[in-house]
């Protein structure tokens, strides 16, 4: 039944978090994904001390130059130097990701709990949810831009909004599953207050997962930066982004097609990596998933 | 069983309602004058008043709201800033191009997916299970518009296979059309088949444990009608709701998909409605959009029971 074990073996060292739920210890992928996360925040917090040009200074004689040994990576449209683009784009990028990660689990931690524990509320807070939901969030995240300007807080803004729901759907499914349990109806029974009840007995239960949809959100939240500035909806182009730098490379595309490879390489590897890592977290965190295991 | 309809179609309503009131605040209760937003920062107190005029910006919110409902019930959209044209029109008039990469890319991504997921389940931790596994993650990581250059790079540039960019409506040969439309489909679909690739798995591997599939192997059914009848159709309904919440990535796939490929659609619409601050028209497609989102849903929640006949309601 079971093909050459060969290739299985060595393709199980390289992704075995994803079909191996033992944790950390199953494959190299997550340790790889690690390192390569790790680098990349790195080169993008140290960038303006390790990068070899201004990102910003433009030489109209090196328009669109080739390799070299001055630009490794040769220059864009403007004779600004690619490499330096490409490591300080990370630093945007990695900002609005974590900050819509960190934001909308907030938010929809909150807002999950009391929808999970008031009835009432209940049905109001799911109606909005489910509306937000039906807009599709590319085009949400457009809408406010267009209207707020293309700040940085904008973009971070409407890139988080349309990730909350989700939020409070997850944190309010297990809500719903806790409060029937007998420590919650003991809580209750003793007479704990409500914050107390939600916050103390109810709120642990949603950290794991939370965690993990909090990797996912960052990753997405990464990737609908790169297309907002892809679509020309994103931070202001003078600013260098992962996405900026691409669309700007558009124009010159059948040219010079290292202007969308490297930016493109860096921005998959880093959503890659964090993707890895939160499939490796809800395999480790995911008790159901344990089970099934064992 | 019919009630059970009438409530999930009734159930629409409140759902499109907090759509529209939300679309509409999205523009008035911006911080500024919205006309001042529209017009730019170039614009002179002329241009201003005939936005003004043009969105009713001048009369009292809750009347706005009321004209604008009223009008929207009437199938009015409204009016392009740019073009003047009504939007209904614009979008009537770009829709099909969309609407036909979307189909072809719907039937492209079921057709690999599925029997990827049911494959991977099948050989569940063998390297055809990591193969199919490593394309999901991948496809969930590499940005819709890198994929396309990467295609145009490699199959139209590279290989010679197709034409770089641009769209041929079927009508006028389908060979032409499906030769510019298979790049954009295949671009598009790689999210939507990971996705779906990723839940058929899962929910087959959940099915594949059941005692009704041990029965069937040990009366000797073949393996392929255990995995195709027995087992996927038990498995549909995840997947079924995967294809449907996942209508929403393949809006956003198709607004990018189709400025990288130079298709006149509505995702170049709106991209170019959003360029050029045309308001009516990006608040028609958001509504149009989620419109369609819900309709889609609708019409999966209601198929459950076509899938799944234990499901009664």
């Amino acid at each position: 039944m079971v093909a050459s074990p060969q290739p299985a073996a060595r393709l199980q060292w390289l992704f075995g978090a994803m079909a191996m739920p033992r944790g950390w210890r199953a494959g190299a992928g997550p340790m790889v994904a690690a390192a390569v996360l790790f680098l990349i925040v790195l080169a993008s917090l140290l960038a303006p001390l390790i990068v070899p040009h201004d990102p910003m200074s433009m030489d109209a004689l090196q328009r669109l130059k080739g390799p070299s040994e001055t630009h490794p990576l040769g220059t864009d449209a403007y004779g600004r130097d690619l490499l330096s683009r490409v490591v300080t784009g990370g630093r945007i990028s990695l900002l609005i990701g974590i900050g819509a990660a960190v934001v909308s689990v907030l938010i929809g931690l909150l807002t999950g709990l009391v929808s999970g524990f008031f009835r009432i509320a209940d049905a109001i807070i799911m109606r909005v949810m489910d509306s937000l939901m039906a807009i599709p969030s590319i085009l949400l995240a457009i809408a406010l831009v267009a209207l707020n300007g293309p700040s940085i807080w904008s973009v971070m803004s409407a890139i988080t909004i349309p990730e909350i729901p989700r939020v409070v759907r997850l944190v309010r499914s297990v809500v719903l599953s806790a409060r029937e349990e007998p420590y919650v109806e003991a809580a209750v029974a003793l007479g704990s207050s409500m914050p107390k009840i939600l916050w103390q007995h109810l709120m642990p239960n949603t950290l794991a997962p939370l965690i993990v949809q909090g990797t996912y959100i960052c990753a997405s939240a990464i990737l609908t930066e790169a297309i907002l500035s892809f679509l020309g909806a994103g931070v202001s182009t003078e600013i260098p982004t992962w996405g900026n730098i691409m669309a700007e490379g558009r124009v010159y595309f059948q040219l010079k097609p290292s202007l969308i490879f490297w930016p493109g390489v860096m921005l998959s590897l880093c959503i890659l990596s964090i993707n890895l890592l939160g499939d490796t977290a809800r395999d480790k965190l995911d008790p159901r998933l344990k089970k099934r295991e064992a | 069983m019919l009630g059970y309809i009438i409530r999930r179609i009734l159930a629409v309503i409140p759902v499109m309602t907090i759509v529209a009131v939300f679309v509409f605040l999205l523009l008035r209760l911006t911080p500024g004058d919205p006309a001042a937003i529209i017009a730019g920062d170039m614009a002179t107190p002329a241009q201003l008043e005939r936005i003004r005029t043009s969105l009713g910006l001048s009369e009292p919110l809750h009347e706005q709201f009321i004209t604008w409902v009223g009008l929207l019930l009437q199938g009015d959209l409204g009016t392009s800033l740019i073009s003047n044209t009504p939007v209904t029109q614009m979008i009537g008039q770009r829709v099909w191009p969309t609407i036909n990469i979307a189909i072809l890319t719907i039937v492209l991504s079921v057709l690999i997916a599925v029997p990827m997921g049911v494959l991977a389940a099948w050989r569940h931790r063998t390297w055809v299970d990591y193969v199919v596994m490593a394309f999901s993650v991948l496809g969930f990581s590499i940005p819709v518009f890198v994929i396309g250059y990467l295609f145009i790079q490699t199959f139209s540039i590279g290989l010679g296979w197709f034409p770089v960019q641009g769209y041929v409506a079927p009508s006028e040969g389908f060979g032409a059309f499906l030769s510019r439309a298979i790049l954009p489909c295949l671009t598009l679909a790689t999210i939507y088949v990971a996705l779906i690739a990723r839940m058929t798995r899962a929910s087959m591997l959940e099915v594949l444990g059941e005692d009704y599939i041990r029965t069937a192997r040990a009366k000797g059914v073949k393996e392929i009608v255990v995995l195709f009848r027995h087992a996927l159709r038990n498995a549909a309904v995840p997947i079924m709701t995967i294809i449907g919440t996942g209508f929403a990535l393949l809006i956003g796939g198709v607004v990018v998909t189709e400025s990288v490929f130079n298709i006149p659609g509505i995702g170049r619409l709106t991209v170019d409605a959003i360029l050029a601050r045309d308001y009516p028209v990006i608040q028609g497609m958001i509504l149009l959009t989620s419109g369609l989102y819900v309709f889609i849903n609708l019409i999966i929640d209601l198929s459950y029971t076509f899938f799944d006949p234990r499901i009664r309601y």
